[in-house]
């Protein structure tokens, strides 16, 4: 019993030695402090897939009530704004070309002759596919502009009949279909990541490098301890950021948190220790301080571009599927998004839990064991 | 001072350069070997393309008419349906993120057809807002498919009045690969250039080398084209590296020519490890270096640079910011030069950018050198 609290004393007090290192320097405790936050307030205004600024041109080549209410339409919705009037289809391609409009609407003469004959008339839509995703969006704003066109136009000219089939959509967790909603609880974790994980990483490879790793050896620390405290400062900085980027999401962006703090805490201190353990194996297999940055952006890159932060996983091929099983980032993605959104409950979210925690003990146990190895 | 003295020193500086990096494997690793792994993994890895897509299809009651529209859900390549007869279990599943949808075709649905105003009900996950409104279109497009068929078979339905014919100009397929490899390329040039030059120079400063290096008769300037030259050469190769797999691994088309694609890349490279070398200098530290390189050229690139996000709808204090950015530039010239071709309305005032930007970090790049010398 007196040896677990020795141990547990000498683990604190490494780690108030760790974290006074890192924090007592007010560059370097703004530059673990600030990053995140700014970041967050940027990329959360730049990270949508929602448009509210689309250009395009109209090609209107009837000139009737019909294709000028439909015209206002796009107009009056707040999204569309028209820079031009063509008036030959050959014009439509120096436009889009040059990236002025994205879109380029077309309306055939006989559009309103059709429609008053109770037959049906098609608009034509050129849309500039450079971004496909963008314009496959804005084909949607359109396509839902044409349908109230569709109401109103039956309600005034008194239509036949309604569609069959009417779809009503409902959509859960995010009324609004806001992609905000979506990508900024995602960044509590990506934000927090790549600094944690360079932390643990870097703070090993210096001592190491500068000699006083072996200063520390000859202690009576014991390999185990140097390591909880080495980790231990990596996860009360990266919990500081997290909570950082949370008060970002809930005060500035006013995106309403549903679940429970310590569901939220509890899964991201397990992702942090993933996290730490991951930096604690990188600093065990490096040499140098160059090694440990290395690998260490060798495994950010992929780690946060194969989340599910920005392209859903589902949509990877298979292999990159099962490769992003021991990706960390992915389980905390999945754990903030659905406790901050859905508020989902703990046992909900075991299987993303129990790699997280599979992901920790294998570092841990693998980093402590090269310590240990080292030293002898 | 002649010339031909000053070339000499340049070109000593250069070998010197190219054999550390030949025996140093990491310089090789970041400029090689990083840049073909990153294409590789996230050209496969990264879609927006939603296929397969799970729902739960609630048959309330097993008429015909429902049969066969919930048939319609398991011909179609876009959704992987699960056939249930109630809702409680499908929202269980919607609640345990199993499925992204419910479709739910009511009870009295046959009826109500019948009567022409029949109501589907469809329930989307709407965390990822993007995949629920692909979803969206997708049930849309099933729905309609089915009442064609029924107005073929002289039911009676009203066509909609007006339709959206949709052109995709560029990428008609619709291959949301086509736009995210060539974004890739910027991201992975963005990255290898900023670092090589960053953590080189940066550990150069550690370890006082370059100190020595001042003592020499060698200049500043002539400093700066020894180290830029060779890493500018060893980028170019991994950028090659990217198009030769972009082209041939993913299939991206290559519709520009290959000259004004090399021009504007050797450009950007030129900026990418100019950035480096003005990090470097300013925080001589490789630590901070790296980090600084991370946080202040790969992030923004990812997120501020139109590669993935559109530009025009950022408000437009962020937009601001994104005009700094060179990687914007660079990502509307290749998603140009790749897809739609040879435009010069996008290709002169884009390059003329990346001109001024890489000529204005060699200026800065050198001033700090001369002040560090003095």
């Amino acid at each position: 019993m007196n040896r677990v609290l020795e141990s547990l004393l000498r683990i604190l007090a490494l780690t108030r030695k760790e974290l006074l290192a890192v924090l007592k320097d007010r560059r370097s405790r703004l530059s673990l402090l600030i990053p995140p936050v700014v970041q967050a307030l940027i990329f959360g205004y730049a990270a949508t897939y929602d448009l509210n600024h689309v250009t395009y041109a109209a090609l209107d080549r009837d000139h009737t009530a019909a294709s000028r209410q439909l015209l206002a339409g796009l107009d009056g919705s707040g999204v569309f704004e028209r820079v031009a009037d063509v008036q030959r289809a050959s014009d439509i391609k120096s436009l889009i070309d040059a990236r002025r409009v994205l879109l380029v609407v077309q309306i055939d003469p006989e559009f309103e002759r059709h429609l008053l004959s109770g037959g049906s008339a098609d608009v034509q839509v050129i849309a500039d596919g450079r971004n496909s995703n963008t314009a496959g969006t804005a084909l949607g704003y359109i396509t839902g502009i044409v349908q109230q066109f569709n109401a109103v136009w039956s309600g005034d000219h008194g239509a036949p009949l309604q569609p069959p089939v009417q779809i009503v959509t409902r959509a859960w967790y995010n009324p609004n279909l806001e992609t905000r909603w979506f990508m900024i609880p995602g960044m509590i974790g990506t934000l927090t990541l790549i600094q944690t994980m360079m932390l643990t990483a870097m703070s090993v490879a210096r001592e190491r490098e500068q000699g006083t790793f072996d200063q520390l050896l000859v202690t009576p620390f014991r390999p185990f301890e140097i390591m909880a405290g080495k980790a231990l400062p990596s996860m009360v900085v990266g919990t500081i950021q997290a909570g950082g980027v949370l008060l970002v999401a809930q005060l500035w962006f006013r995106i309403p948190f549903i679940g429970s703090y310590a569901t939220l805490f509890a899964g991201l201190l397990l992702f942090l220790l993933a996290a730490v353990g991951i930096g604690l194996l990188i600093s065990a297999v490096a040499a140098t301080m160059q090694q440990a940055m290395l690998y260490s952006m060798l495994l950010i890159m992929p780690f946060s571009l194969l989340s599910g932060l920005t392209t859903p996983i589902s949509s990877m091929p298979t292999t990159v599927q099962y490769m992003t099983m021991i990706n960390p980032l992915r389980y905390a993605i999945d754990i903030t998004r659905r406790v901050y959104l859905e508020g989902t409950s703990l046992d909900l979210l075991i299987p993303d839990l129990w790699p997280l925690a599979l992901i920790a003990a294998l570092t841990l146990t693998a980093a402590s064991w090269m310590f240990s190895h080292r030293m002898q | 001072m002649t010339p031909s003295r000053k070339f000499r020193r340049i070109r000593a500086l250069v070998w010197k350069e190219t054999r550390q990096i030949v025996r140093d494997p990491s310089s090789i690793a970041i400029g090689a070997v990083l840049p073909l792994i990153l294409i590789l993994l996230f050209g496969y890895g990264l879609s927006l393309d939603v296929k397969n897509v799970p729902v739960a299809v609630v048959i309330e009651y097993p008429a015909a008419d429902a049969l066969e529209l919930a048939g319609g859900f398991q011909l179609s390549p876009y959704f992987k349906p699960v056939m249930l007869r109630s809702m409680p279990p499908a929202q269980q599943l919607l609640l345990e993120h199993r499925v992204d949808g419910i479709v739910r075709i009511p009870a009295d649905f046959p009826r109500r057809v019948a009567a022409g105003n029949a109501d589907v009900q469809l329930i989307v996950h709407g965390g990822d807002a993007n995949r629920a409104r692909i979803i969206e279109g997708y049930v849309q497009g099933v729905v309609a498919v089915w009442s064609a068929r029924l107005a073929a078979q002289g039911q009676p339905a009203a066509l909609p009045a007006v339709g959206v014919q949709a052109r995709l100009w560029f990428n008609e397929a619709d291959d949301s690969r086509y736009f995210l490899v060539p974004g890739l390329i910027v991201l992975v040039m963005t990255l290898i250039g900023g670092l090589l030059t960053a953590m080189v120079m940066a550990r150069e400063w550690e370890r006082g080398t370059l100190e020595s290096l001042f003592v020499t008769p060698v200049r500043s300037d002539e400093i700066l084209l020894g180290k830029t030259i060779p890493y500018f050469a060893l980028s170019l190769f991994g950028f090659v590296l990217c198009v030769l797999s972009a082209k041939f691994l993913f299939q991206v088309p290559l519709r520009g020519s290959m000259w004004v694609l090399l021009g504007a890349s050797m450009l950007y490279v030129l900026i990418a490890l100019g950035i480096g070398l003005l990090i470097s200098s300013w925080v001589r530290n490789q630590l901070v270096a790296s980090q600084l390189t991370m946080l202040i050229t790969f992030m923004p690139a990812f997120m501020l640079s139109g590669f993935l996000f559109d530009l025009r709808s950022m408000p437009i204090a962020v937009r601001l910011i994104t005009y700094v950015l060179p990687a914007r530039y660079y990502v509307a010239l290749l998603q140009s030069v790749f897809l739609a071709g040879d435009v010069w309305s996008v290709i002169l005032p884009n390059t003329l950018v990346l001109a001024l930007v890489a000529a204005a970090l060699a200026l800065g790049s050198r001033a700090v050198m001369h002040k560090t010398l003095a």
